[in-house]
C-alpha cells in the first residue's frame, strides 16, 4: 500500500486518502463558448507527467495539493492549498 | 528409513520418528523432515507425477518449487512435497493421477504427446459446438487436487509490522547485510522462507568447513543482535510501493512496512536440459546438497555431476563426503579453470570429462534413474556425433547454472540488466529504498557475498538515517555461474524446460516458427512459467532458447512479469473481514427497543419499520402511514447530513454551493436547497435555515453526508471566502414530529409560540422543549403539520422519549423510512438518488423554480444554461395503476415502453391507502406529461401494465393540512 503525506498530518497510508483530480483552472463562465465549458466539465488530461492534484486526508478533512508525477508513480511534494511557494 | 550420520547442521530430530501414509502404503520420517526426505531416505522415487504427460516426478529443487511432487492430506490442497514439513497422520495422496503415482492410467498421454503440440488448446477447441464436450473432458484430466466441500472456514488475523531495513533471505549476504545496517543503528528485521537461516552457506560446502563457519559464526551475532529479528519459515511474499512487504508464514500474513528493504534471495539453480531429465534421481545439484546436509539422506549410491560452474564441483565433494560415489563429473565446459575443488576430485580418482553433456537418461522398471549417455559437445553446444557413451548411475547432479531470484525486484520497478560474463540479469537500476546483494546482484563467491551484504545492508541504513563508514569491496567473478546453453538436442524429445507443463525444447522451436517470437506471445501461447512454479526454473533456460532462434541476446529478449505472490499463498491468508463502518444514529437503542427492523441508507442503519407481531411488514409500514394521517408520528431523520456554514461571506458561499438565493433570506426561515454538479446534474438536496445573520444551518441527504461536506469543504478551501464549515452531523439528533396532533403534543412540552403567526410554514425557531435546547423547523416532507426537531446528539434519547410519553393520549407511533417513503410519494416529493440518476438535471423533475439562473454564480449554473437552451428530453411525472387494477404490479426500475421501444422508467412506486391507488412517479418524455396520458409499464415477465399520467401531489394537493384551519 503507497504512502502519501498530508502536510497537517505527516504520513500516512492511501488508503485514509481521497484523490478528488488534477487541479485545473475553471474557464470564465460569461466568458467562454459552450464548447470551451464542455470540454472543462467533461474532458480530463490523462497523459502521464507531473500533475497538481487536490486529495483530501478523509479522517481530519484536510485538503491539500499534491504534486504527483504520474508516470514514475512518485509524489514529489505535498502542502495545503496556496502554499505553493 | 537410511540416514547418513548426523550433519552438523541437520534440521531432523533423531529422537522423534514421525508415521504417516503416502499413496495408501505406511511409511516412517523423522521430525524436522519434509514429506520427500522421508520418502526419499524411504526409498520411494516415484512422488508425483506432471501436468500433462503423467510422467513419474521425484526431487528437483527440494527448495519449493517440486510443483510436480504436490499432494493433498485431507482438507489440504497442493502441499509441495519438497518443503511442507512432516506431520505425524499425514494420509498423503498425489494429486493429479488416475489410479494413484505407481500406475497412473493417464501416463498414456505422453504416448500421445506427438498430438499434443504446443498451443494444442488454442488449435484444438476453436468450435464452438464442440467446446462444451472438450470443456468436460478437461474439467476431469486436468486440475490439481480434490476440493473438500467441508472444509472448515479458517479466519486468519492479520499482523502489522514496521521495522527500519527489512532483509529478505538468511543466506551469508543477508545476514551480513542484517548486521552492518543493525551495527550502524537501524532496526533490522530479517526473514527467510527457509525452515531454518543459513541458506547456502549451511549446504553448498564442497567439503570446506571454512564455508559454514562464516556463516554459522555470521548467524550466531545475528541472532545475539538486539536490533535484529530473525523470523524463520517466513517468505517475503511481494513488493508493494513504498516498501509494503507481506510476510507470510505457516499462521498468517503480516503486513510489513519498511524504511528500507534488501533484497538478498540468492538465486533458483536451473535444470540443464536433456532428454529426461526429470526422471526421478535427476536432480539439481543444490537439492542433493539440502538432502545431505538438512535431512542427512544420501540422494543417490552412484550419481553422475554434470557441472558448468565451481558448485558443481562441491556438489561432488559433498557427495563424496557422505560416503557416495561419483561415477563421473562432466563439464560443459571445453576448459575447465583450475580450482582446489578440481584438484580434490582428480586425487579421490574421479574421472572427469570436459566438454561433456548429457545425452539421455534412462530409466529402470520403475521409472528411476538408472543410467545415462553421456556424449561430447562443440563450442556451440551441438552433440559430437558417435561420442556417445553409457555410464550406469542412479542419481545425476545438475549445477549448470543459476536464475536470479529477482521476483520481489521486478515488482519493485527495478531495471535490471543482462551481464554476459555471469550469463544473469543483474539490477542496474534500483528503485529509492530498495537494495540488492547477493547472488541476486551476481555476486557468487562466498566472500564477495559476505562483502557485498555489508555494503548493501549499510546502504539501506544510511538511506533511513543511520550512516555508517563501511567500505567493502567487491571482487568481480572469474567464472560464469551459469552457462550460456546447458541444451543438448535429442531427436526424440522429451528433453524438458518447463516441468510444470511438461514444455520440451521442440516445443520452443515450434511456437517461434508459429510467429509467437516475443517474450510475452511465447509464454502466453507456450504456457512456459504459467505453472504453480511461475517459472522459477523455466524461464531463463525459455528466455535462451528464444534468443538463440531469434539471432538476439538475452537483454533484448528482456524477461516476462513477475507478479505476487512469491510463492502460493493459502486464500485464507489473504481473506480479511469486510471494513464497512456502519452508523448508527443517537436513538439506535429506542428503536431497537420498538422492534425496529434496520435498513442500510448509505454509512447509516436506519428503522425500516417497526414489527409488530403477527402481522406482515406491509400491514406494518402501512400502519405506521395511517397513524401519520391521522394522529401523530415520530421518525428519526438524524441521519440527515447537518452542516453549518458561520461568517460574513456565510450566504455568498450558499449561493455558489446551491441552485437558489440564500442572501435574501430573513433570519428565522428555511429554505429547500439544490445542489448540482459541474455538469448540472442534480447532486444533492436538503434544507437551508437562517439562524442568524451570519449562520446558516442546512441539512443534506442521509447518504450524501459525508461526500457533500467533503465537497464543500474543497470548495471552500479552494474559495477562501471569508466564512467556515461545521460538521455537525454526528454532534445532532433530529426527529419528526409530524401528524394533526403534533402541534398539541408539542406544546405540552414547550413554551414556545407555535401558533401560525410565531411559527409558519418553512421558519425556523431557536427554544427549549422538556428543558432541552432545540432547534426546530416546521416542514411538510410527509405533507402533515410537522416540526423537525434538531438538537444536540446526547439530548435526542430523552427528548424522543418525553415526546413519545407526550403523544401517548394522541396515539403517537414511531414509523419507519418505508412509511417515510410512502407518505412523501403520496405528496409527490422526489428522494435524490431514488427518483434521480447520474444524468438527471433539475429541469427534469420540475425543479425550475429552485434554480436561480440570473445568480452570478453557482456549481453548475454554466451548464444549466446550456441545457436550458436545449429541448427536455424526459420529465418526471406522477402516474397511478387503474383503480381496480388486479394483475401484477409494477417495480422500481421497470420500463415504460411505446411503440417497442423503451421510452421511459419507473423510479417509485407505492400502494397509497389515502388514494387508493397505486401511486408513483416515473420519467416519460417530455410529450407524454399531460395528465391522462396512457403508459404502458412492461414487468419483469414482459406483461404489459396499463397507467395514467397524472397530477401531483396525489394526496392534499392545496397542501391544507400544513395550513391553519380557517
Amino acid at each position: 500500500m503507497k504512502l502519501m503525506t498530508c502536510p497537517v498530518n505527516g504520513t500516512r497510508p492511501v488508503s485514509e486518502f481521497v484523490y478528488w483530480g488534477e487541479i485545473r483552472p475553471m474557464p470564465d463562465p460569461d466568458a467562454c463558448s459552450d464548447d470551451e465549458w464542455a470540454a472543462y466539465v467533461f474532458n480530463r488530461n490523462g497523459a502521464p507527467g507531473v500533475k497538481k492534484e487536490w486529495w483530501c486526508h478523509t479522517p481530519s478533512n484536510t485538503w491539500f495539493i499534491a504534486e504527483r508525477d504520474t508516470e514514475k508513480d512518485f509524489v514529489l511534494r505535498t502542502y495545503l492549498y496556496g502554499d505553493d511557494r | 528409513m537410511k540416514r547418513l550420520p548426523a550433519m552438523p547442521d541437520e534440521w531432523i530430530d533423531r529422537s522423534t520418528v514421525v508415521r504417516f501414509r503416502f499413496e495408501g502404503s505406511a511409511f516412517e520420517g523423522l521430525a524436522g523432515d519434509s514429506i520427500s526426505s522421508a520418502l526419499w531416505a524411504a526409498g520411494q522415487r516415484a512422488l508425483g507425477r506432471s501436468f500433462k504427460y503423467h510422467r513419474v516426478r521425484g526431487i528437483l529443487s527440494a527448495a519449493n518449487h517440486d510443483v510436480n511432487v504436490m499432494l493433498q492430506d485431507g482438507p489440504r490442497l497442493n502441499t509441495r512435497g519438497d518443503v511442507i514439513a512432516l506431520r505425524d497422520g499425514m494420509d498423503l495422496t498425489a494429486v493429479n493421477t488416475f489410479g494413484g503415482v505407481a500406475h497412473d492410467r493417464a501416463r498414456v498421454l505422453g504416448l500421445f504427446a506427438r498430438f499434443l503440440p504446443v498451443g494444442f488448446y488454442y488449435k484444438a477447441f476453436h468450435s464452438k459446438r464442440l467446446f462444451p464436450a472438450w470443456e468436460r473432458m478437461f474439467r476431469r484430466i486436468t486440475g490439481l487436487g480434490v476440493l473438500d466441500f467441508d472444509t472448515p472456514h479458517v479466519r486468519t488475523p492479520k499482523r502489522y509490522d514496521f521495522c527500519d531495513v527489512l532483509v529478505i533471505g538468511a543466506g551469508p549476504s543477508g545476514l551480513s547485510a542484517a548486521l552492518a545496517a543493525a551495527d550502524a543503528g537501524a532496526k533490522v528485521v530479517i526473514v527467510d522462507e527457509n525452515a531454518h537461516a543459513g541458506g547456502s552457506g549451511l549446504f553448498q560446502l564442497g567439503g570446506d568447513a571454512a564455508r559454514r563457519e562464516h556463516t554459522r559464526a555470521l548467524l550466531q551475532r545475528v541472532t545475539a543482535h538486539s536490533r535484529i529479528r530473525l523470523l524463520e519459515g517466513t517468505c517475503a511474499g511481494a513488493y508493494y510501493a513504498d516498501n509494503w512487504v507481506p510476510l507470510i508464514d505457516a499462521e498468517r500474513m503480516t503486513k510489513m512496512r519498511a524504511a528500507a528493504v534488501v533484497v538478498a534471495s540468492g538465486a533458483f539453480e536451473q535444470p540443464a536440459v536433456f532428454r529426461n531429465n526429470d526422471l526421478p534421481g535427476v536432480m539439481n545439484g543444490s537439492a542433493m546438497q539440502r538432502l545431505i546436509y538438512r535431512y542427512a539422506v544420501l540422494p543417490a549410491q552412484r550419481s553422475v555431476v554434470l557441472a558448468a560452474n565451481a558448485d558443481g564441483y562441491r556438489v561432488a565433494l559433498d557427495l563424496l563426503a557422505a560416503g557416495g560415489e561419483v561415477a563421473a563429473v562432466l563439464d560443459l565446459r571445453a576448459d575447465v579453470p583450475a580450482s582446489p575443488q578440481l584438484d580434490a576430485l582428480r586425487s579421490r580418482g574421479v574421472e572427469l570429462l570436459a566438454g561433456h553433456a548429457v545425452y539421455e537418461a534412462h530409466a529402470d522398471g520403475r521409472g528411476a534413474l538408472a543410467g545415462v549417455t553421456v556424449c561430447r559437445i562443440d563450442a556451440a553446444g551441438k552433440v559430437v556425433a558417435g561420442s556417445q557413451r553409457r555410464i550406469e548411475c542412479d542419481g545425476l547432479a545438475m549445477s549448470t547454472g543459476w536464475s536470479p531470484a529477482a521476483n520481489l525486484l521486478y515488482q519493485a520497478g527495478t531495471k535490471m540488466r543482462f551481464d554476459d560474463g555471469l550469463q544473469q540479469f543483474v539490477p542496474d537500476v534500483l528503485p529509492q529504498g530498495v537494495f540488492a546483494c547477493g547472488r541476486v546482484n551476481g555476486a557468487y563467491r562466498i566472500e564477495s557475498r559476505i562483502a557485498d551484504g555489508r555494503r548493501a545492508g549499510a546502504a539501506a541504513a544510511a538511506h533511513t538515517g543511520f550512516p555508517s563508514a563501511i567500505d567493502a569491496v567487491i571482487q568481480p567473478e572469474t567464472e560464469s555461474p551459469s552457462h550460456a546453453w546447458p541444451i543438448v538436442a535429442h531427436p526424440d524429445g522429451k528433453n524438458f524446460v518447463d516441468f510444470d507443463e511438461d514444455l520440451q525444447v521442440k516445443d520452443f522451436e515450434n511456437a517461434v516458427q508459429e510467429g509467437y517470437d516475443n517474450i510475452e506471445l511465447m509464454k502466453r501461447f507456450s504456457t512456459v512459467g504459467m505453472g504453480p512454479s511461475q517459472g522459477k526454473h523455466s524461464n531463463m533456460t525459455a528466455l535462451r532458447i528464444l534468443a538463440r532462434l531469434t539471432g538476439k541476446s538475452p537483454q533484448q529478449v528482456g524477461t516476462t512479469t513477475a507478479r505476487p505472490f512469491f510463492h502460493p499463498v493459502p486464500l485464507s491468508h489473504l481473506a480479511g473481514r469486510g471494513f464497512s463502518p456502519q452508523r448508527q444514529s443517537p436513538l439506535h437503542g429506542r428503536h431497537a427497543k420498538l422492534g425496529a427492523v434496520f435498513m442500510q441508507a448509505g454509512a447509516w442503519e436506519r428503522p425500516a419499520y417497526y414489527a409488530v407481531e403477527g402481522r406482515t411488514a406491509t400491514d406494518c409500514v402501512r400502519a405506521e402511514v395511517a397513524r401519520v394521517r391521522s394522529a401523530v408520528g415520530l421518525i428519526d431523520v438524524g441521519t440527515l447530513g447537518k452542516l453549518e456554514v458561520r461568517g460574513p461571506q456565510a450566504a455568498e458561499f450558499l449561493n455558489r454551493v446551491y441552485t437558489g438565493r440564500y442572501d435574501n433570506m430573513k433570519v428565522g426561515s428555511t429554505r429547500y436547497a439544490v445542489m448540482c454538479d459541474d455538469s448540472g446534474v442534480l447532486a444533492d438536496e436538503g434544507v437551508v435555515a437562517r439562524v442568524a445573520d451570519d449562520v446558516f444551518y442546512f441539512t443534506t441527504t442521509s447518504s450524501g453526508s459525508a461526500t457533500v461536506y467533503r465537497e464543500l469543504s474543497r470548495l471552500n478551501t479552494e474559495w477562501r471566502l471569508d466564512c467556515g464549515l461545521v460538521n455537525l452531523t454526528g454532534a445532532y439528533s433530529a426527529m419528526n414530529l409530524a401528524g394533526p396532533a403534533s402541534r398539541a403534543v408539542l406544546a405540552t412540552l414547550t413554551d414556545m409560540d407555535l401558533s401560525s403567526a410565531a411559527f409558519p410554514y418553512l421558519a425556523v425557531r431557536s427554544g427549549l422543549v422538556a428543558g432541552v435546547p432545540v432547534r426546530m423547523m416546521r416542514v411538510g416532507f410527509v405533507g402533515e403539520w410537522g416540526y423537525e426537531i434538531h438538537v444536540p446528539a446526547e439530548y435526542g434519547p430523552v427528548l424522543w422519549d418525553l415526546l413519545m410519553k407526550a403523544g401517548e393520549a394522541s396515539g403517537i407511533g414511531a414509523f419507519g423510512v418505508e412509511a417515510q417513503r410512502l407518505l412523501r410519494l403520496e405528496k409527490g416529493h422526489l428522494i435524490v438518488s431514488q427518483d434521480t440518476d447520474g444524468l438527471t438535471h433539475p429541469f427534469e423533475v420540475g425543479m425550475d423554480w429552485a434554480v436561480k439562473l440570473d445568480k452570478p454564480f453557482f456549481t453548475g449554473q454554466r451548464s444549466l444554461k446550456i441545457i436550458r437552451k436545449l429541448p427536455l428530453k424526459r420529465k418526471l411525472v406522477g402516474f397511478m395503476l387503474p383503480a381496480n387494477h388486479l394483475g401484477q404490479v409494477p417495480q422500481e426500475c421497470h420500463l415504460i415502453i411505446g411503440d417497442g421501444d423503451i421510452i421511459g422508467r419507473v423510479t417509485s412506486i407505492s400502494w397509497s391507502p389515502n388514494v387508493g391507488r397505486h401511486i408513483g412517479l416515473a420519467f416519460v418524455p417530455p410529450e407524454m406529461t399531460a395528465p391522462g396520458t396512457a403508459l404502458s409499464i412492461r414487468v419483469t415477465d414482459g406483461t404489459m401494465v396499463p397507467a395514467e399520467v397524472c397530477t401531483t401531489p396525489f394526496f392534499d394537493p392545496t397542501d391544507a393540512r400544513q395550513k391553519e384551519a380557517t
